[in-house]
């Protein structure tokens, strides 16, 4: 046992024995230190003969780095041990509740929601959207779609008037987006495809009718645009919408004063335990009427009937959505109960798109 | 329109089921709406006889009786009717049998120990309307065995159509049967009589006593005395028809009427003559007049309803309804009948001014066919002979019939060319002939004579519909739309890109999307600056719906308030829609709004343990306001935000939002004290709204390259100042001094601190600044750091009036 080994022995015991960082630093400074009993012996190597450092020389700097290793070994060992003892003292209850984020909480109302579907759809038809004023006058309202003069759609219990400006001329809240028909047909040149939603209003109010409802109409003018093109439409639109892969549609012959041939639409559909399924079923739902847009109305925009023709449609946007969302009334929708708007509103980010489909 | 299936086939020779009778009614546009086989519903109910009735051996209130149903040996049926008794002949229905008044099928059941093979039923229980204490009873000699319906004429099935209000021709019965006929179920029966010819003149004279303006309000007038008649019930099959499409008979003149107007959509109307004195005159009502009409009501008369008088004054509502003081009863003796053109305009509005609504009203003023005048004067003459004797005169006729008839001139191509449909010309032909319509011609364009009964039918269009109904719309196939060229461009504009996207938006903040009545009280109208003569409604449903609403916060806060009353006091509402200032188009504007009440915060509502939600307050609407512009990409460099806003907000915690002196955009703050009270609000509201309209539209760009990106390589710093300001002095001021002191360094101005109170002289407050500078050519020494510094503290200084607070 040389003095070496002794010293070695005696340091490596003291670096394990180092309870922290500031004892582990002590135990460095004695031994590694400028005056360290280490440092110390480096020292001497430079008095000694060659053959002596030559021996001694390995010894004192494998005592140095043994000593070092030992050193850096139980500085991580020690800093191991802390964060230990840290993480172990910072706990936090991960099942506290967090607030729920806005855009979670936020909701769309189901109208918007559905225009913004119908949008998608028929803008992959090539639709454009097209609005109007709710203050028509009557001539668009009325006059211009080929409604005749003594028409009951004319009167105070069908139809909401203003009062009569000084040339006792009265406006009226549109009973329908149609006058948005006759506003794009004059002032665009065919070929137009377009969609009209927008609230309407009728002076009516039970449990079925509300005096303010909405309504999506489309309009197609083009020099070869018929009834064939229009069932292709309102099929294409039908399933898109309800998303299903079929839909049995049934057109009866009907009649509406601005359109000629007119038909309504029946959609079949099944009724089971209060909910309603397209593409399947034996029952027949009424969901929207259509037809050729009746000449008289082509010559009211300055078209010429025989040089080009087209087709209109339009349904209750209040009551697709109830049929597709399963909403029991229409009077709530426009009552702003937040526990309506929360159970049948979308999310904020739940954006309707051909692409990623109309919902999720 | 209602009418029974046997009546149908009197104008229609059909092999063709019920079914496909209403399937087909359907399919060519007269729409079934109800379909009333009451034979096929009480097929199992049979007369049956009572044999014996013995007191039940556990039950007083029970008889079990022994019923003969006609087939085999009598059945044991355990009945609580008081009436049950032998001898009764009643209505039996055997176990299996559904009864539609109890909505139960019949099984064999034991009541109180004994058997009972099925039931003996009351009306009620057959779903024949009122009942009576007990089980229905039949004559003696009612045979037993036969079904019921049978039996008491009760199996004629009823059809009611919708009827579109283009088709005057189908409020008859053979209007309908030709319809049929041409959808190829069966033949219209056609049965030319003779004209009728009378004994002697009508001795009562008429006048239409109008001006030359007013001839089209009668344009016809066809009247005839029947001497001797004895009046009394119409005979049973009338009055079943009449009973089964709902109408009750009264005496055979008057169901004469009824059943014509039904059967040829011919209306009529019957005087006593004996009742009338005078000549009858056909004209205008004078104000003043009045007449007890037969609903038993006095009807006040104006100008504009025409009326047929006789010498004591009205005596009919012309073609809408007659008298009571001039109508037929039992002791008539003398029937004028009248068979008259009435104007459809005129019908229809005195009709609704009238608040009167009749069969006949229903048929002239959807247009009766012109020609029909005569013959139907003729028919109703020989039922009232058939049926009640006398001796007609001759027809006593006054005015013309108009032109009806109008010739189209058809390409055949036409059909192809709106339906997509390729009619054999043969067929198309056919449908319009037996419609009624005479085609002439044989090459591609053919002229076409609409019939008298079809004033709906103007042109070519109305032609194709007649051939495309009646061939089949299920025959047309879907035809895709061809697509435009290429991928399109945008489909929406730029107000509708951002109304979408201010709902999202707004939503993303939490806030709910409402939408709410574009109408409000007029006091509401008022006090959110509206409320004009021009945007009030003539006819408003209710007197809260009573004005457009000239911003949507009046809505919302209502809204917000239901809610809470509701129990859900932090409602986040919003609504994206149209408000009016005008009745122009250019008075609609669509704005966006969002009301916060309580603690609704962006954050979320109410206490929390990380920190609960505080009172909202202007700032919470300040932020939405400002969320909103950010994600709609309007560059709010110019937005300027000056204190104070519409008179419904609080006028210390609002701000109005401009673009410029003019260009306000909207508003934010809580809403004025004041406002609440008058809404009855309660609690904390705070609001904005944006005239999403009066927002600078998008720059237009001929690239979409963006801007090049300039980053610095040098290390940005921070530097801190506190001011003392008066209080009134608007922190944007500092701010905006700061960020103008060097342009080139300052790149950002954060407002970290705000205080009053001890420390700072009393009026005043400290705003405290964090300053970024941002170098671009090499790092700022310090005495440039130093230089900066002073020029921002002596920028503020000179635009405020601050002092560095040390």
């Amino acid at each position: 046992m040389t003095d070496l080994d002794t010293l070695e022995r005696d340091l490596l015991a003291q670096v394990s024995a180092a309870s922290d960082e500031a004892a582990l630093d002590a135990v460095r400074v004695a031994a590694l230190g400028k005056k360290g009993s280490v440092s110390e012996l480096l020292k001497t190597l430079g008095a000694m003969t060659p053959e002596e450092r030559k021996a001694r020389g390995p010894l004192i700097n494998g005592l140095r780095d043994q000593v070092q290793a030992a050193v850096t070994a139980r500085k991580a060992a020690l800093a191991e041990a802390a964060l230990e003892a840290r993480l172990a003292s910072e706990r936090i209850d991960v099942t506290l509740p967090v607030r729920e984020a806005p855009e979670v909480r936020g909701r769309i109302h189901p109208i918007s929601q559905v225009i913004d579907e119908i949008t998608a759809i028929f803008a992959d038809m090539g639709f454009a959207v097209a609005e109007g004023p709710d203050i028509e006058t009557d001539e668009l309202n009325f006059t211009a779609l080929n409604f005749p003069p003594g028409h009951p759609a004319r009167e105070m219990h069908d139809t909401f008037f203003l009062a009569p400006d000084a040339a006792g001329k009265r406006k009226v809240l549109r009973t329908h987006t149609s006058p948005v028909q006759i506003r794009t047909m004059r002032s665009q040149t065919p070929p137009i495809r377009v969609i009209i939603p927008g609230r309407t209003y009728r002076h009516d109010s039970d449990q079925t009718h509300t005096p303010m409802f909405h309504q999506v109409e489309g309009l197609v003018i083009d020099t070869s645009a018929n009834i064939a093109n229009l069932k292709w439409v309102l099929e294409e639109f039908c399933k898109a919408f309800f998303e299903v892969d079929s839909v049995k549609m049934r057109f009866r012959p009907s009649f509406f004063p601005f359109t000629e041939p007119s038909a309504e639409v029946d959609i079949q559909c099944s009724r089971k335990g209060g909910e309603i399924r397209f593409g399947e079923g034996e029952d027949w739902l009424e969901i929207l009427g259509c037809g050729m847009v009746h000449p008289n109305v082509l010559r009211n925009c300055g078209l010429d009937p025989d040089a080009v023709q087209g087709f209109a449609f339009g349904v209750g946007l209040d009551r697709i959505a109830m049929l597709k969302y399963g909403m029991p009334d229409l009077r709530p929708f426009f009552d702003a109960d937040v526990r309506w708007l929360d159970h049948y509103g979308f999310r904020p980010l739940d954006v309707p798109s051909l692409v990623g489909g109309l919902t999720r | 329109m209602k009418f029974t299936f046997s009546w149908l086939k009197d104008h229609l020779d059909t092999e063709a089921s019920l079914d496909t009778i209403a399937e087909t009614l359907t399919r060519i546009g007269l729409e079934v709406e109800g379909l009333d086989d009451k034979a096929a519903a009480l097929k199992p109910y049979v007369v049956a006889k009572i044999l014996t009735a013995e007191q039940h051996p556990n039950a007083d209130r029970l008889r079990v009786c022994a019923v003969d149903a006609g087939a085999g040996a009598p059945v044991q049926v355990v009945c609580g009717a008081p009436n049950a008794r032998a001898g009764l002949v009643s209505v039996f229905a055997p176990p299996g049998t559904y009864v539609p008044g109890k909505n139960i099928t019949l099984s064999v059941g034991t009541i109180r120990g004994v058997e009972s093979h099925g039931m003996l039923c009351s009306g009620a229980e057959l779903g024949l309307g009122e009942d009576h204490d007990g089980i229905l009873e039949l004559p003696a000699d009612a045979p037993v065995g036969q079904g019921y319906a049978f039996y008491a004429g009760l199996d004629d099935p009823v059809i009611e159509i919708n009827l579109t209000p283009n088709r005057p021709d189908c409020t008859s019965v053979h209007g309908i049967a030709r319809d049929l006929a041409a959808a190829g179920i069966g033949t219209l029966k056609r049965e030319t009589l003779p004209a009728l010819r009378g004994e002697g003149p009508c001795p009562v004279e008429v006048e239409l006593a109008f001006e030359p303006a007013d001839r089209h309000l009668c344009s016809l007038f066809a009247l005839r005395l029947v001497r001797g008649v004895k009046n009394g019930p119409s005979p049973a099959w009338m009055q079943a028809r009449l009973r089964a499409i709902g109408l009750r008979p009264i005496n055979a003149l008057v169901d004469i009427t009824n059943y014509i107007t039904f059967d040829r959509g011919r209306p009529l109307h019957v005087f006593d003559a004996a009742k009338v004195s005078g000549a009858l005159t056909v004209r205008r009502a004078r104000e003043g007049e009045s007449l007890r009409a037969l609903d038993g009501r006095t009807h006040a008369l104006t100008g504009e309803t025409v009326v047929i008088a006789d010498r004591r004054g009205v005596e009919s509502i012309a073609g809408i309804m007659g008298g009571q003081d001039s109508g037929c009863d039992e002791t008539t003796t003398d029937v004028l009948i009248e068979s008259a053109l009435w104007d459809p305009a005129n019908i229809a509005q005195s009709g609704r001014r009238l608040g009167i609504i009749t069969d006949a009203r229903y048929r002239f003023e959807r247009g009766v066919d012109p020609a029909s005048t005569l013959p139907g004067l003729d028919l109703a003459t020989r039922l009232v002979v058939d049926l009640c004797g006398g001796t007609p005169s001759e027809a006593r006729v006054a005015g013309e019939a108009p032109e009806s008839e109008r010739i189209i001139d058809f390409p055949w191509t036409e059909v192809r060319r709106l339906a997509g449909l390729d009619v054999p010309r043969t067929e198309a032909k056919l449908i319009l002939e037996t419609l009624g319509f005479h085609v002439s011609g044989t090459g591609d364009r053919v002229k076409v004579l609409t019939p008298s009964w079809r004033p709906d039918v103007e042109g070519k269009a109305d032609l194709v519909e007649e051939i495309v109904r009646i061939a089949g719309l299920d025959r047309i196939v879907p035809k895709p739309l061809p697509r435009l060229a290429g991928v399109g461009g945008s489909l929406l504009t730029v107000m509708q890109k951002r109304t979408r996207t201010a709902k999202r938006a707004l939503a993303s903040r939490g806030l709910m999307e409402a939408v709410t009545w574009s109408f409000v009280p007029h006091t509401d109208a008022v006090l959110f600056g509206g409320g004009g003569a021009d945007l009030a409604l003539a006819n408003p449903i209710a007197s809260e719906l009573s004005d457009m609403r000239p911003s949507l916060l009046p809505g919302l806060l209502r809204a917000a308030q239901r809610n809470a009353d509701r129990g859900h006091p932090d409602a986040a509402l919003f609504e994206t829609g149209q408000c009016f200032t005008s009745d122009e188009p250019e008075g609609q504007t669509i704005r966006a709004a969002a009301v916060r009440r309580g603690s609704a915060t962006v954050q979320g509502a109410g206490r929390h343990w990380d920190g609960s939600a505080e009172t909202v307050d202007a700032f919470d609407a300040k932020a939405d306001a400002l969320a909103l512009l950010g994600s709609l990409g309007v560059p709010t460099g110019g937005l300027q935000v000056t204190a104070g806003g519409p008179s419904w907000l609080h006028p210390g915690r609002s701000g109005t939002l401009r673009f410029g002196p003019k260009t306000e955009i909207g508003w934010f703050g809580e809403v004025h004290p004041r406002t609440l009270q008058e809404l009855d609000l309660k609690g904390s509201l705070v609001a904005f709204e944006i005239v999403l309209d009066a927002l600078p539209p998008p720059k237009h760009r001929p690239t979409k390259t963006k801007p090049a990106l300039v980053l610095s390589e040098f290390q940005p710093l921070s530097r801190d100042f506190a001011f003392v300001v008066g209080r009134d002095v608007p922190a944007g001021d500092i701010v905006k001094a700061a960020q103008g002191a060097e342009r080139k360094l300052v790149t950002g101005v954060d407002v970290f601190d705000l205080y009053e109170g001890p420390g700072v002289p009393a009026g005043s407050k400290s705003v405290a600044l964090a300053v970024r500078l941002q170098p671009v050519e090499r790092t700022l020494t310090d005495a440039e750091i130093e230089a900066v510094s002073a020029k921002i503290v002596a920028e503020v200084v000179r635009r405020t009036g601050a002092t560095l607070r040390s």
